[in-house]
């Protein structure tokens, strides 16, 4: 019974032991945001009044702020709680600079694309127009004929694949669709034109363009995002809703088509939304199967049809070394025309989730 | 036995509900289910199709006499350069997008006030929203110019490193904007994936942590780190695939060299990729050129879909293992 004894014998006296801190060290409050205000102000200063480089002057005060808030806080905190702060800063920083590539493309597009947002641009096309002037009416037209017919190809094969995976799908086959749903996510764009065109050269020979074509490959694009977005919002349709229904005798196709639909149409509507403002900027497959006229040619099936994407990269790409400035006045105004849409569907499709949200019970 | 929340979160409602047995099958319903089946096995016929017509159609320029394909090497020496370009400018374009979009998942993810983390989340969506021909159109204008200065300093002093052997371009038009673009370019969808893995760490782990003491990065990395870590893997292949894929950005970006191979970024003797190439020279191909694009083109969907098969597994593997957390 040796540890009785010892345990008897030798009770450590309290004051013995070394004093524990309870706290440690800590800087004061304001110390992260002060520091940080103080670096922010002497860039701005030197950017402004010393004309220096403005991403220099962002650099270094990211840089001199996790310089500082590191060794003042290794010395108040220790290097825990110094190397915390500098990860802080560094994720910090590593947001605000994905950010600088946003602002500049937009700023980028709307300050050079209103040289050329106008009346003039939005009437005509580019029929007879050899330098200044002309438009890209048939373009935005040409755009929104060959969307819309994608949407109107991908949504019911979109939504009736989720309708499949979720209310029917089980085993083997159902798990290879989710899977090959998700590989077609990401198809190259290109490659989709390419199928396009390999399909259809089959039956029209070398050399066919016409905008069904670009619809199809938009399709091959755009079915995928249907299907997962639909499936998201099937997934939140309360199990106890089927079940209600099914206790009444109704049959299951009236089930999905009066219960469970309904419930979820608003978050659909939101995906296809989305999935439409996705495929509506693509260019490279419309470049290869649509082509590009200067003239309208609003046949979907008769021809080279102008879009919005393609009218702007042909224009900056195949601008003449003289009058330069025109063409490339052009393609600007197409892209911001482009972004303005493809903004204008964002803003539509978050609308739809917040005003018609899903009726979910949780 | 009750469904419990979890179980319905994680499966589809169907596998508990499934159809009411001894229900007699109505007409409408075969119908309905049989056009949702139908709806299903096309997705996956498109699919076969698109390998399929792309084989056809590249079939005649594999089996060409060398000296008749563009070039005139042979369809293996025509691919190869365009085949460099894509891989070293995707590999480069995650080099870059990785870390930033791990950066971007955590501040969004655990560094952010809750209030404003979706807001925030929506913002760095919004740069996949962006059409890619206004990246390619905002590489060349205002991006290039921007890099002239420094890749000059680069060839100067760090010009004994391959990548920065130079002679720097004067117009900016070079594979390191190239791959800046892509890299931009593919943030979005590899951080959306990321993010979405540190917000399902679980909330335990992270209380035992801090309560442990440990400080908010010693939280992270033992934490949600470990638990995110094949999301970081599958959500940076994921954006490899559409590093691999772009187009339109890469086209314009670069000027056309179809034979080049080079690991110098910042020269204006570059390397092109498979995708920009096919977009410069397919609208004015004909005959056997158009066949070799499309075996190419064939290339590259091979190329692509590896990786993005590679990524889903990686993908749904963990999202196997959190289930049955």
């Amino acid at each position: 019974m040796s540890t009785e004894t010892t345990l008897d014998k030798t009770p450590p006296p309290p004051d013995v032991l070394p004093p524990v801190p309870l706290s440690r060290g800590s800087l004061p409050r304001g110390a992260a945001p002060g520091v940080l205000l103080a670096f922010v102000v002497v860039a701005a200063a030197l950017w402004q009044l010393a004309d220096a480089n403005p991403a220099v002057c962002g650099i270094g005060a990211a840089l001199g702020y996790s310089v500082v808030i590191y060794a003042w806080s290794r010395a108040v905190e220790g290097p825990r709680g110094a190397f915390d702060r500098l990860v802080t800063a560094i994720v910090s920083s590593a947001f605000v600079l994905a950010l600088l590539p946003l602002v500049s493309v937009l700023t980028t597009v709307v300050d050079r694309g209103l040289e050329r947002f106008d009346s003039e641009f939005f009437n005509n096309s580019m029929l007879g127009v050899v330098n200044e002037g002309g438009g890209a009416s048939h373009a935005v037209t040409g755009t929104l004929i060959i969307t819309g017919i994608a949407a109107l190809m991908s949504v019911p094969i979109g939504m009736m694949t989720a309708i499949y995976l979720i209310e029917y799908g089980r085993g083997r086959l159902a798990r290879y669709i989710t899977f090959f749903v998700d590989v077609m996510t990401g198809i190259p764009s290109i490659v989709a034109g390419l199928f396009v065109y390999a399909l259809f050269e089959l039956f029209y020979g070398p050399g066919i363009r016409m905008g069904f074509m670009g619809s199809v490959a938009l399709s091959v694009l755009m079915i995928p995002v249907v299907v997962r977005s639909t499936e998201e919002m099937l997934k939140l349709v309360p199990n106890e809703l089927r079940e209600a229904s099914y206790a009444l005798a109704v049959p299951k196709w009236r089930t999905i088509l009066k219960v469970v639909l309904p419930t979820a149409i608003a978050g659909i509507a939101t995906g296809v939304t989305l999935a439409i403002a996705r495929v509506i900027g693509e260019t490279a497959p419309l470049l290869i199967t649509v082509g590009i006229t200067r003239g309208d040619n609003f046949d979907p099936f008769n021809e080279r049809m102008a879009t919005l994407s393609v009218y702007s990269y042909t224009q900056y790409q195949n601008a003449p070394g003289f009058a330069r400035e025109a063409f490339v006045d052009r393609a600007w105004a197409a892209a911001l025309t482009l972004i303005l849409i493809v903004m204008a569907l964002n803003l539509v499709a978050r609308l739809i989730a917040r005003l018609f949200a899903p009726k979910t019970r949780s | 036995m009750p469904p419990t929340k979890e179980s319905k979160r994680d499966r589809p409602p169907a596998a508990e509900g499934g159809r009411p047995r001894g229900t007699p099958q109505r007409l409408g319903d075969r119908v309905f289910s049989g056009a949702s089946t139908g709806a299903g096995v096309l997705i996956l016929v498109i699919l076969a199709g698109v390998a399929a017509f792309l084989i056809a159609e590249a079939w005649p320029a594999l089996w060409a006499d060398s000296e008749d394909v563009t070039g005139g090497d042979g369809i293996v020496l025509y691919i190869w350069p365009v085949l460099f370009g894509t891989l070293i400018s995707a590999a480069f374009a995650l080099v870059i997008a990785t870390p930033l979009a791990v950066a971007i998942a955590l501040f969004i993810s655990h560094y952010a006030p809750r209030r404003v983390a979706s807001l925030l989340g929506y913002v760095i969506d919004l740069l996949a929203a962006v059409p890619s021909i206004i990246f390619g159109l905002w590489g060349v204008a205002e991006l290039a110019p921007m890099t002239v200065g420094p890749t000059e300093w680069l060839a100067d002093n760090l010009g004994f490193i391959p990548l920065f052997d130079g002679p720097a371009s004067a117009t900016g038009r070079t594979m390191l904007v190239a791959v800046i673009v892509l890299a931009v370019m593919i943030l979005p969808i590899a951080t959306a994936v990321i993010r979405e893995a540190f917000l399902q760490t679980p909330r335990l782990h992270e209380e035992a942590s801090l309560a442990l003491g440990a400080t908010r990065w010693e939280m992270i990395r033992m934490a949600v780190l470990p638990f995110g870590r094949s999301a970081i893997i599958g959500g940076s292949m994921l954006g490899l695939g559409r590093a691999l894929g772009e187009t339109m950005a890469v086209a314009i970006v670069l000027s056309a060299n179809r034979d080049i191979v080079s690991f110098d970024l910042i020269s204006s003797a570059n390397s092109s990729t498979i995708a920009a190439n096919i977009a410069l020279s397919f609208p004015e191909s004909s005959g056997l050129d158009v066949n070799t694009l499309i075996a190419s083109g064939l290339v590259l969907f091979a190329v692509t879909l590896l990786v993005n098969m590679g990524a889903r597994a990686v993908i749904n593997r963990r999202r196997e293992f959190s289930g049955a957390n």
